[in-house]
C-alpha cells in the first residue's frame, strides 16, 4: 500500500507539469522563430518528459497515462528534430547549388532522352509520309478536318477563349504532363520513355500532317517563340524520370526503397524550375505564339533568349552561382 | 490476428516511442472524407461563380479582357481547391488535413518528425502514379501489399501515415481529479478512467459486466447482489463516485 501512496504521490506532483506540456508543445509547434531560451526550454521539457515516461512505463504499463506521455513525448520529438526554416536560404541553396548539380549529374541523361524524343519524332514524321492514314491515331478528328480545310487549329484561338485562360491551361497542361513524364519513370523507367516517345511521335506525326497540306511553315511559326524551351523541359523531366527507373534497376543504396527515396528526392528538386520555366512558356505560348501579327523573326529572339535563360538557370548562372576556376560545365 | 506494424523513434535520451503505422481503412477512411470535403468546397465555389455570372453584369463577358479575369476567377480557384487540397493543407497543418484528423491519423518522416514542405510536395506528386488506372487502384494494392502500408509516393518522399493518439490528450485532466482520500490505486483509477472514456462505445452489456468486476475488484464495500441490481447508469455513477472518493463515504 505504501508503493501505491508513493507512486499517487509521484503521479499527484507531476500532473500539473504534465497538463502545461501540451499548450507549450502547441506553441512550439506553431512558432518559427524560437529564441535560444525556447530550444534550451525545449530540451529540458524533452529529458523531463523521457525521465517521466520511463518511469510510467515500468509502473503504469499500458496506461492511459503512458500513452498520453509517449503521445507528448512523440510531439516534442518531432518538434526537435524539424528542419530550421529559412525559405531564403532554402531557395538560394536549391537554384544556386542543388539544381546545378543535379543538371550536371543528368548531363548525359538528358541527352540520351532528347535523342529519343528526336527520334520518336522521326519516326513519327516518316509514319504519317508513308501511311498518311495514322495520323487518325495521333490527332483528333477536329484537328485533321480543320488542316484538310486549309485552317491550322492554332488560327484564330484567341477568338476562342482570352489570352489569360488560354495561358493557365496550357501552362497546367505542360506541367502535368512534364511531371507525368517524371514520376512514371517509377516503372523502372519505361514509363518514362513511352511519354517521351509518344510525345516525340506525335510531334512528328502533326509536322509531317501539317506538310502535307503546305502548312508546317505556319504551326513552325507557331511553335518557335515557345517551343524550344517547352520541349527542352519535357526532356529534362524525362530525364529525371529515367533517373528513378534506374535507381530501382542499379540500387545505389542498401535497399531499392532507400534507393529510390533518395534518387526522388535528389532529382524532385529540378522539377521545381521546370514548373517555373512552363509558366513562361504557357505565358508565352498564350499571349504571343497565338498572335498572327507577332512576326517570325520576333518569335525566334523570343524563344532563343528564353532558352538561354533556361540553361542559365540550369547551370545556377541565373541566380548568382559563380563558375569554378578551370571548371567548362558545373560541378 | 497481425499486429499493427510500428516504427520505432529513437531519441537522444535513451527512451524510444513507438508509432503505430496507419493501414489501408485509417488511410481509405481519411481520404473519403477529405474528398468530400474538397468536392464540396470546389463545387460550392464552382456553382457561386457561375451564379453571379449568369447575372452579372459584364464581367464575364469572353470577349473583354475582364470577361477573361472573370473566367479565371471561376475556373482558378476551384481547380485550385479540388487538386492542391492535399498539398496545401498538409503543408499548413503539419502533416495533417481535416479527413486526417478525423480518422485519427497524421504524415510523418521516417524518423518521426514533422516532413518539410519539399517531402509533402513530393509525395502529392506521385497521386499521379498512385491513382492509376482508376480510383487510387495501385495506390490502394501498394498500401496493402507493403510492410508499413505505404503509398508510392510515401515510398518517393520517405514519409509515413501513423495514428495520431489524440484520445490519450484528455487523460491527464482525469487524473487531476482524484484525490488521494478515495483509496483507489492509479492503476484502478487508470482503469475506471479507460472503461468511463469507452462507455458509450461498448454493448449495454458488456460495459455493465466490466463495471461490476471492477466495482468488486476496487469497493471492499460493493456486493455481487447489490451490483446485479443496479442498471447500466447507475453503475456508471457508482464509479464516478469510486474516482470522486465518494462511493465509500
Amino acid at each position: 500500500m505504501s508503493s501505491e501512496a508513493g507512486l499517487q504521490a509521484w503521479l499527484n506532483s507531476r500532473i500539473e507539469t504534465w497538463q502545461q506540456v501540451l499548450p507549450q508543445l502547441d506553441r512550439l509547434e506553431r512558432q518559427r522563430d524560437h529564441t535560444t531560451a525556447d530550444a534550451l526550454h525545449a530540451m529540458e521539457m524533452y529529458r523531463a518528459l523521457g525521465r517521466d515516461l520511463s518511469i510510467a512505463r515500468r509502473i503504469l504499463p499500458g496506461s492511459r497515462v503512458t500513452r498520453a506521455l509517449e503521445a507528448r513525448y512523440a510531439k516534442l520529438h518531432a518538434i526537435i528534430y524539424r528542419k530550421p526554416h529559412d525559405w531564403r536560404a532554402r531557395l538560394r541553396t536549391l537554384f544556386r547549388e542543388e539544381i546545378p548539380e543535379v543538371v550536371h549529374d543528368l548531363r548525359f541523361t538528358i541527352q540520351w532522352v532528347g535523342l529519343l524524343f528526336a527520334l520518336s519524332a522521326a519516326a513519327g514524321w516518316w509514319l504519317v509520309s508513308s501511311y498518311p492514314e495514322l495520323i487518325g491515331l495521333l490527332a483528333s478528328e477536329e484537328m485533321i478536318n480543320g488542316v484538310e480545310g486549309g485552317k491550322l487549329w492554332t488560327e484564330g484561338l484567341l477568338n476562342v477563349m482570352p489570352s489569360s485562360v488560354l495561358s493557365v491551361g496550357i501552362l497546367t497542361n505542360n506541367i502535368v504532363v512534364s511531371l507525368t513524364a517524371f514520376v512514371v519513370g517509377v516503372f523502372f523507367g519505361l514509363g518514362t520513355f513511352y511519354i517521351i516517345g509518344m510525345n516525340g511521335l506525335m510531334l512528328g506525326g502533326i509536322f509531317a500532317f501539317t506538310h502535307q497540306h503546305g502548312m508546317a511553315g505556319e504551326l513552325l511559326k507557331f511553335v518557335t517563340a515557345h517551343g524550344v524551351v517547352e520541349l527542352s523541359v519535357i526532356c529534362i523531366a524525362g530525364a529525371a524520370g529515367v533517373m528513378l527507373g534506374e535507381s530501382l534497376i542499379r540500387p545505389t543504396h542498401g535497399t531499392r526503397r532507400e534507393s529510390f527515396q533518395h534518387a526522388t528526392a535528389r532529382t524532385s528538386r529540378l522539377l521545381v524550375l521546370c514548373a517555373l520555366l512552363l509558366v513562361g512558356c504557357g505565358f508565352i505560348e498564350g499571349y504571343l505564339s497565338p498572335d498572327p501579327d507577332f512576326p517570325m523573326i520576333n518569335r525566334v529572339i523570343v524563344g532563343f533568349g528564353y532558352a538561354v535563360v533556361m540553361v542559365a538557370a540550369l547551370t545556377g548562372r541565373l541566380f548568382g552561382r559563380k563558375p569554378e576556376p578551370g571548371a567548362t560545365i558545373p560541378s | 490476428m497481425a499486429s499493427t506494424p510500428t516504427i520505432t523513434l529513437q531519441s537522444v535520451t535513451g527512451v524510444d516511442v513507438e508509432l503505430r503505422i496507419a493501414g489501408a481503412g485509417s488511410r481509405s477512411y481519411a481520404f473519403v472524407i477529405d474528398w468530400h470535403i474538397r468536392l464540396v468546397l470546389a463545387l460550392a465555389w464552382l456553382f457561386t461563380a457561375l451564379f453571379i455570372r449568369a447575372g452579372s453584369l459584364n464581367l464575364f463577358d469572353d470577349s473583354t479582357p475582364r470577361g477573361g479575369m472573370g473566367q479565371l476567377a471561376i475556373w482558378i480557384p476551384t481547380t485550385v481547391i479540388y487538386f492542391l487540397y492535399h498539398p496545401i493543407l498538409e503543408i499548413v497543418m503539419r502533416g495533417s488535413t481535416p479527413g486526417k484528423r478525423m480518422a485519427g491519423v497524421r504524415i510523418v518522416s521516417r524518423t518521426g518528425d514533422i516532413p518539410g514542405a519539399g517531402a509533402l510536395l513530393l509525395r502529392n506528386v506521385f497521386r499521379l502514379v498512385d491513382s492509376l488506372p482508376f480510383v487510387y487502384l495501385l495506390g490502394l494494392g501498394v498500401v496493402i501489399f507493403t510492410e508499413q502500408h505505404v503509398r508510392i509516393g510515401d515510398l518517393a518522399a520517405g514519409t509515413l501515415l501513423v495514428h495520431d493518439d489524440a484520445g490519450a490528450v484528455k487523460s491527464f485532466d482525469g487524473l487531476r481529479n482524484d484525490t488521494p482520500e478515495n483509496g483507489l490505486s492509479p492503476q484502478s483509477a487508470d482503469l475506471i478512467h479507460e472503461l468511463l472514456d469507452r462507455w458509450w462505445t461498448l454493448d449495454d452489456t458488456m460495459r455493465a459486466n466490466i463495471a461490476r468486476s471492477l466495482i468488486l475488484r476496487v469497493d471492499p464495500a460493493a456486493s455481487t447482489e447489490a451490483l446485479l441490481l443496479q442498471t447500466s447508469p447507475q453503475l456508471r455513477s457508482h464509479l464516478q463516485a469510486l474516482l470522486k472518493g465518494t462511493a465509500r463515504a
